[in-house]
């Protein structure tokens, strides 16, 4: 584990290779929850802590259960019942223990649980860090802070996207283009400035 | 055999988190009250703010533990609200349903403007212009703030750029109240027929000057009234309600009609 090849993952899970703008995953929260900048930071906060802790547990379930028993092919069921489970259960925690926070996170908790950008993170970690059914050294590390910083990319996204959205409330758009339609285009917009981060090379 | 592995294993892996999911809804059980979902299903659900709390479940957790009184939610039925009073074992006061009104006759066609108004569309940041584009600094801007911010489509823009009121929708929730920056919305309770459609504090001249319908301070509905009820107040004829039994003697004396009826 090098800290230049974490800094080589940080930037390119937050600029390069950002879920939402470049990957097209989790598109669904990114236009349903970014009309306010609030809602949006609370809900990339949810993200970040799902995708981080769910590539942990799907790093250890691939790691010692499917690849032990070669059921390599199992792994999108196996991760996608996993991380149900475990969203439910945080869900459930959080609910009993901080009200405050349940509040802020909890009705977000369930959007996330079969949000393709978890999946997603969890799969590119397994493709990524494991090599002929081995895994890589400082592979565990590398599946956590790569599913971070794809929590913070999604995190970026959200909260460019919420904040434009409070300012388009202002403008005078044709009425048929209020709403979905100019959050769209807006959205392309926004991943095609992306895809300018593409010819940086590690 | 192959088939073998990943059945018991994928079979042993749903029992173990169905099992520990069942345990850990036992464990992480958060007590809540029965009544809070009887109570909030007979709420109208429309989460528009007029009792106060940040939503009908809000109000509903606030009746349970007594913060709120039922009477806050304008919006319900008195059906619905006696229904709920039943649920929670309380007593239910009547009180007379309001409906907001708009203290203005001008719009387009009667109050002048006073300049050409190019900016957004919405009456406060016209209002931040200069205090918008009419020569009476008092009256209805006329961009239909009101009318977008009305949860019950109660609030329809004439072709006079005036707001009108839908008595039967509305449901004195008072978002008109709050976001109209001159103020000119109130409620009404619905008994009382009569109201003046004017806000002008301007002296009778000046008034006369920015709109043919605003209130000129003349206080024929002052001498006209039997019962002391409308008094011009700060050049404008202000009803006190106490008192009014809508007669609607004023309405008949008033010359430039700003003292209107509603039915």
């Amino acid at each position: 584990m090098d800290v230049s090849k974490i800094l080589a993952i940080a930037i390119s899970m937050i600029f390069i290779n950002n879920f939402i703008l470049s990957k097209f995953l989790g598109l669904c929260p990114f236009l349903g929850v970014s009309k306010e900048t609030k809602p949006a930071v609370s809900m990339g906060f949810a993200v970040i802590f799902v995708m981080t802790c769910s590539s942990i547990i799907t790093w250890a379930l691939y790691r010692f259960i499917l690849l032990p028993f070669h059921i390599e092919y199992l792994r999108t069921i196996t991760f996608i019942l996993v991380i149900a489970a475990f969203v439910q259960l945080i869900e459930m925690a959080i609910r009993k223990y901080s009200m405050p926070l349940y509040r802020a996170l909890g009705i977000y908790l369930p959007l996330i649980t079969t949000n393709c950008a978890v999946l997603g993170v969890t799969i590119l970690n397994v493709d990524n860090f494991f090599v002929a059914g081995k895994a890589i050294k400082g592979s565990f590390f590398y599946a956590s802070f790569q599913a971070f910083f794809a929590g913070v990319g999604f995190l970026l996204a959200l909260f460019l996207m919420s904040g434009i959205r409070e300012r388009l409330q202002l403008l005078d758009i044709p009425e048929h283009a209020k709403g979905i339609p100019i959050a769209f285009v807006i959205a392309s917009l926004m991943s095609l400035s992306f895809m300018g981060f593409m010819g940086f090379k590690f | 055999m192959d088939i073998l592995i990943p059945v018991i294993t994928l079979g042993a892996m749903g029992l173990f988190f169905g099992i520990g999911l069942a345990l850990a809804a036992k464990k992480f059980c958060v007590a809540s009250d029965p009544r809070l979902e009887a109570v909030y299903g007979k709420l109208p659900g429309a989460n528009c703010g007029a009792c106060g709390m940040a939503g009908c479940m809000g109000f509903a957790e606030g009746l349970i533990e007594g913060r709120c009184t039922l009477e806050r939610c304008s919006v319900s039925t008195e059906d619905t609200l006696k229904a709920i009073a039943g649920i929670l074992g309380i007593e239910l006061k009547t009180k007379i349903k309001a409906a907001a009104v708009l203290h203005c006759y001008g719009g387009s066609a009667r109050a002048k403007d006073k300049g050409a108004y190019r900016g957004l569309r919405d009456c406060i940041h016209a209002n931040l212009v200069m205090q918008g584009q009419k020569l009476c600094a008092y009256g209805c801007i006329g961009f239909g703030t009101c009318a977008r911010v009305c949860p019950f489509n109660a609030i329809i823009m004439d072709e006079g750029d005036l707001p009108v009121v839908k008595e039967d929708r509305c449901t004195a929730c008072g978002k008109c109240v709050a976001v109209c920056p001159k103020k000119l919305f109130s409620l009404v309770p619905k008994n009382h027929k009569v109201y003046v459609a004017c806000s002008s504090h301007d002296s009778g001249k000046d008034t006369k000057a920015a709109c043919s319908v605003g209130c000129i301070a003349c206080r024929l509905c002052e001498k006209a009234c039997p019962f002391d009820a409308i008094h011009v107040i700060d050049n404008l004829a202000t009803i006190d309600y106490n008192k009014c039994t809508s007669c609607k003697k004023c309405v008949a004396v008033c010359p430039v009609k700003i003292i209107k009826t509603r039915d």
